[in-house]
């Protein structure tokens, strides 16, 4: 028998259920081919406009382009009534020391070339798998209790001085521990609450009022968002949130521990340490 | 603060090694876009599209209709602007008035009706909102003929499926003519029209003229400019790619309600 001092005795718990992992990495693979699909459809017409119409001649609240700048090229992105340069990332890209007009870089867009056709093909079917998806996490998180089990705060997390106290842990990088580890915290919580209630179904909303059929099937999706135009700002907007979203939550699976989580959305299984064990 | 840097270092590692498999993965991923099943597959999309689509819209779910002051300042050209070609060239000095437009394929009465004839008959007016597949949008206003009066007149035969629009112009030199198709439930529509006048005006080159298609349920690519002929066809296979159309022949959806 070992008898030299023990390391904290970790145990493992059952962390995320089936389906949540099934349809988190569902949900892995739709956005990251909606992404790079939906990026090549902005380049054929980089710009975004607010109202019912928009097109070349009308004010954009942001546009990406490339304009002559003496021998060369300068990428500009204008938002509002500014204009900031942007060579090498948006509007002017290098493509082997060559400057090349390109609203994005080759490696962000799906193809990696121009081709509207092929960048539709991908974003619709996988818009399609997103949207199916949602639906059987939706059912399921209804009806298994996972949103009220796992998801919804509770009133005294939700107080100024609790979310305070975590931001603060949060921002030196301290994460729950023992017990506190077995649940979400209420960052996290109001995060993918955000995500699920909120930013998902505005992607799929602002992304069906751009339909000019689905536009004549529910016509109150245009007055909801206030033209066609505007849903198609929005949807920018919103891809824009959910890409953030994605990178601080990349940064806090690895910040808290990359091997563990990883582990835990793949066989569910997530190790912690019970408090009285710690040294 | 050694933890902290090398959690840094990891964080830093693992976006590296993301980075790496996105880059490696742009060469994969171009060659699926180019992979024939692949592309039958994520095509599967477009019937489950336009089945979903035309069950939320029953028939007859009209597109919405806007009011002068929703209209577009400049209604921006796309595609072709100027059909090229002696014959075209002709038929804007006579001021189309010998232009006919050609009414044939699966009908039981061939028509041939001059823009005289077209703008004797009931007409329509509907200000609404074009939407390109690029992605941008321009409200206009258009008069025409609803395509339902013109085949009740040519009265398809029961093998017909599909209204086939002829175009005067090619996209680019050698790609042939221009051409699009639609099916029943949109050529009866009621916002369906072939349209002779825009903004209160007779149709300009740049828009089509001298006659355009309007099916306002579906992009920029469908409402077909400079119409020549209307042929009914039982099936689009033998024309043109035998995808239905110019842009569909290119990798476009036929049906175009997304």
């Amino acid at each position: 028998m070992d008898t030299r001092d023990a390391p904290p005795r970790k145990i493992l718990i059952h962390r995320h259920s089936l389906a949540v992992r099934l349809t988190h990495w569902v949900n892995v693979l739709c956005l990251t081919f909606l992404l790079l699909s939906g990026l090549q459809i902005f380049m054929a017409h980089p710009a975004l406009y607010w109202g019912q119409y928009g097109a070349n001649n009308d004010p954009s609240v942001l546009s990406i382009g490339a304009e002559q700048d003496g021998d060369g090229m300068r990428g500009v992105t204008r938002v509002g009534g500014l204009a900031f340069t942007t060579t090498g990332v948006l509007g002017v890209s290098n493509v082997d020391g060559v400057q090349r007009a390109r609203t994005f870089p080759d490696w962000l867009t799906l193809p990696s070339y121009r081709d509207l056709a092929t960048g539709r093909r991908w974003h619709f079917f996988f818009a399609w798998l997103l949207v199916i998806n949602g639906l059987v996490y939706l059912l399921y998180g209804l009806f298994a209790g996972h949103f009220r089990r796992d998801l919804l705060p509770e009133g005294r997390e939700l107080t100024p001085s609790h979310l305070g106290h975590e931001i603060a842990d949060h921002a030196r990088l301290r994460f729950p521990k023992g017990e506190a580890a077995r649940r979400y915290n209420s960052l996290q919580k109001l995060a993918y609450l955000g995500v699920i209630f909120v930013l998902l179904p505005l992607m799929v909303a602002t992304g069906l009022t751009m339909s000019p059929g689905m536009d004549a099937a529910l016509p109150w999706l245009v007055d909801l968002f206030g033209g066609r135009q505007s849903a198609r700002t929005l949807h920018f907007v919103a891809a824009s949130l959910l890409v953030a979203f994605v990178i601080v939550h990349l940064a806090m699976v690895v910040l808290s521990g990359p091997f563990n989580n990883l582990r835990s959305m793949i066989t569910g299984r997530y190790a912690i340490t019970p408090e009285d064990q710690r040294s | 603060m050694t933890r902290l840097i090398t959690r840094r270092g990891l964080l830093r590692a693992s976006f590296a090694a993301a980075g790496g498999l996105v880059l490696a993965g742009c060469d994969q991923l171009d060659a699926l876009s180019q992979n024939q099943s692949v592309t039958d597959v994520l095509q599967s999309a477009e019937w489950l599209t336009m089945k979903s689509q035309r069950a939320l819209q029953g028939r007859d779910a009209l597109a919405r209709e806007f009011t002068e002051a929703d209209m577009s300042p400049v209604f921006r050209s796309n595609g072709t602007s100027m059909p090229e070609g002696e014959a075209y060239a002709r038929l804007i000095e006579t001021g189309f008035s010998d232009w006919q437009l050609k009414v044939d394929g699966q009908v039981s009465q061939p028509l041939s009706l001059s823009l005289a004839d077209l703008k004797a008959m009931p007409a329509r007016t509907q200000i609404t909102r074009h939407d390109c597949v690029e992605g941008w949008s321009a409200i206009g206003k258009w008069t025409g003929v609803p395509l339902a009066a013109i085949l009740a007149k040519a009265q398809p035969t029961a093998a017909a499926r599909y209204v086939v629009f002829h175009c005067a112009d090619e996209y680019e030199p050698g790609s042939g003519a221009y051409y699009e198709s639609i099916d029943f439930v949109d050529a009866y529509h009621p916002q369906t029209i072939l349209a002779y006048g825009m903004n209160g005006n007779d149709l300009p080159v740049a828009h089509g003229a001298p006659l355009r298609l309007r099916v306002e349920r579906q992009l920029g690519y469908k409402q077909a400019k400079y119409i020549m002929r209307v042929e009914l066809v039982d099936s689009f296979a033998r024309l043109g790619g035998g995808q239905g159309g110019f842009w569909p022949d290119r990798g476009y959806e036929w049906y175009a309600g997304i």
